[in-house]
């Protein structure tokens, strides 16, 4: 089988699309400059809640960038035939994903004129140093990898290596972003092992969710067919990859149950944590895990809108869950002694107040849009997405 | 292995100097109060890992309404000066906690500042090496490669940090404050270097109860290597093993 690749045709609304995110962008980088240039007073953060809703947008894009190589390495490494003409469009909105995110985090930091310094003064026993080679490699295997597969005298020999390597290298680079929090001894929420496979997971349903989005649009609004065969396929895939998450979710929590040094986070985050409670419940678990898993594989399933509503779905759901994760999970306060009510100035024994200000979100949006944006100009400017998805097309075997 | 992430001599024997001028006129009268610098070492001298900086902090003399090592500190370096920040946004190097124990109602007050780990996570977890300990045992951050990261701030069991969230003036020459950075307590190195004593502990001394006791935890023939040997103390969240400068009694 020989998948066709052609780039998308400029059409008006391609252009709109762009300009649109472009504007976007250009908000997020005003954002940023606001932020920096009065320094972080005018955001929600404070020295009790440090990582604010940038980190909930770059940590998100983050891990969906490494599950949104998911279809290149199932097509590559594991040698599903139908996955192959996926993988270009998987290798790029990686890079782009990862890209957006990371531009995010960096304009968040105090410092952002200092990133050289980050670039060149490492100390290597912080996990946040590794990630930088992480995240560097990863984008420079991922395109090396996209080289492969666009070469077609290059994929035969060096495609199964190129996108072992990249399924092995995102599989440590989500183990270093889970690790972040994974590392902390200090918070009642972090601390745990779990937190490595748990990204993981998050990652394989996240970006896969984000794939079928960007998927089904780009043939929607380019009039390519694309075939039932592939879509169901995939849809099978992420309602799998949700229960997965969910099962990580479930552990991690039935672990602190059973610990009464952990009784005090649990209530936080299940009873009586207002706000983190309610996306934990209603728009973690009802609404990004359990809902996407009864359309997907329910007869809604078979309608493209329910696909899209589901994925959405769970990118809603990663964002409450990541979002009660990063600012939950400062929000709670620190146990320095047990058994006493605490309190001080500085906030000791309460849960800490937050609320997003704008140019956070906007920042988190801008990323986002960039993100998009380089989706946008690769399908445009390389041979990316296959003239046709059909069923025929994908599957040789299909009975008609 | 934070050891070799010592800022280069250069730049320290820099700060040192001018802090040193700089103290030299506001410190006077604290330092006279202590007597001539004994310990004070040569300005040209890397600190020593013979020495281990650190206190011993009673809680059953500090009283709840005194709040004299809040003062001194936000004095000494200058803190409390930024007028966008919120109360919740604000640098507080060190703060007042009060304690009640919800099985027996017995209430405590006590100073927590940075306790100045001898495996500081600050320091593990900082991308740069802009968070280290000295070789003194002292942790401070290098405001020169501070990204601004706050990741120190996420590793700190004992929320030690501040970031600061505004442009800042008029800062004390040996507390340089830039906005973007992250700081917490030096344990007044500026004047340890000089042969002094960190402020909270002089204040507490002179117009407090004197529950704050500094020392070499090193030199057996110091006061505070004395009273942790004899007395039974207390580090908080020893559960983290991670050996703190800093200890309590009477909690």
């Amino acid at each position: 089988m020989k998948a066709r690749f052609q780039q998308i045709q400029a059409s008006p609304g391609f252009y709109g699309l762009l300009i649109g995110l472009a504007a976007v962008i250009l908000i997020g980088l005003g954002a940023a400059y606001y932020m920096e240039h009065n320094g972080h007073w005018v955001t929600g953060m404070t020295n009790q809640v440090v990582w604010g809703t940038p980190h909930v947008f770059a940590i998100f894009l983050i891990v969906a960038a490494s599950g949104a190589l998911n279809v290149a390495s199932i097509g590559s490494v594991f040698g599903k035939t139908p996955y192959k003409p996926l993988a270009r469009l998987s290798a790029v909105l990686a890079v782009a994903l990862l890209i957006g995110g990371l531009a995010v985090l960096v304009l968040d930091l105090g410092r952002p004129d200092r990133l050289i310094v980050a670039m060149t003064t490492y100390n290597f026993k912080s996990i946040f140093a590794w990630n930088i080679f992480l995240y560097t490699g990863f984008m420079v295997i991922v395109l090396v990898y996209l080289w492969m597969l666009m070469e077609r005298k290059m994929y035969p020999r060096f495609g199964k290596p190129a996108g072992f390597v990249a399924f092995v290298w995102r599989l440590i680079l989500t183990t270093g972003t889970g690790s972040i929090f994974g590392f902390l001894v200090a918070r009642q929420m972090y601390d745990a092992a779990i937190m490595a496979p748990l990204f993981i997971a998050m990652s394989f349903a996240f970006g896969l969710a984000i794939y079928l989005l960007v998927l089904m649009a780009s043939y929607r609004w380019t009039g390519r067919e694309l075939g039932d065969y592939i879509v169901y396929r995939l849809k099978n895939l992420l309602g799998v990859f949700v229960a997965g998450v969910f099962y990580f979710v479930a552990a991690q929590h039935l672990t602190n149950l059973y610990a009464t040094e952990h009784h005090g986070v649990e209530a936080f985050v299940l009873l009586n944590g207002g706000i983190y409670t309610f996306l934990f419940w209603f728009v973690q678990i009802l609404l990004g895990t359990a809902a996407p898993l009864a359309i997907l594989f329910s007869s809604l399933g078979r309608s493209r809108t329910w696909i899209g509503i589901a994925s959405a779905l769970v990118i809603l759901g990663g964002l409450a869950q990541v979002y009660v994760l990063v600012i939950g999970g400062q929000a709670y306060p620190l146990s320095m002694f047990p058994g006493y009510e605490v309190s001080s100035s500085f906030y000791d024994g309460v849960v800490a107040s937050y609320s997003p200000s704008l140019p956070e979100v906007l920042l988190g949006l801008g990323g986002t849009a960039m993100a998009f944006a380089l989706v946008v100009v690769a399908v445009k400017a390389l041979h990316l997405l296959p003239e046709s998805l059909s069923d025929k097309a994908v599957n040789p075997h299909a009975a008609s | 292995m934070s050891d070799d992430k010592q800022p280069d001599l250069a730049r320290r024997e820099f700060l040192q100097g001018s802090a040193g001028a700089a103290a030299g006129l506001a410190v006077a009268p604290g330092v006279m109060l202590y007597g001539p610098a004994a310990s004070a070492k040569p300005i040209d001298e890397a600190a020593s890992s013979e020495v281990r900086w650190g206190m011993l902090i009673d809680a059953n003399k500090c009283a709840s309404d005194c709040d004299a090592c809040v003062r001194a500190c936000n004095t000494e370096h200058g803190l409390g000066d930024e007028d966008q920040s919120g109360p919740r946004q604000q640098t507080q190097y060190i703060r007042k906690v009060e304690l009640r124990n919800k099985a027996t109602g017995a209430s405590h007050s006590l100073p927590m500042m940075c306790q100045h780990c001898e495996t500081p996570p600050c320091a593990d977890v900082c991308p740069t090496g802009a968070s280290f300990k000295r070789a003194d045992g002292i942790v401070l951050v290098d405001r020169h490669i501070c990204i601004g990261c706050r990741y120190c701030m996420m590793a700190c069991p004992y929320k030690a940090r501040s970031f600061v969230h505004e442009s800042l003036e008029d800062q004390e020459p040996y507390t340089p404050r830039g906005k973007g950075c992250v700081e917490s307590c030096t344990l007044c190195v500026h004047r340890i270097d000089l042969g002094g004593i960190p402020a909270c502990a002089e204040a507490c001394g002179a117009e407090g109860n004197g529950a704050i006791l500094f020392g070499d935890l090193n030199d057996p023939n110091s006061a505070i290597a004395q009273a942790v040997a004899e007395q039974a103390t207390t580090e908080v969240r020893a559960d983290l093993g991670l050996n703190v400068g800093v200890r309590y009694q009477g909690i």
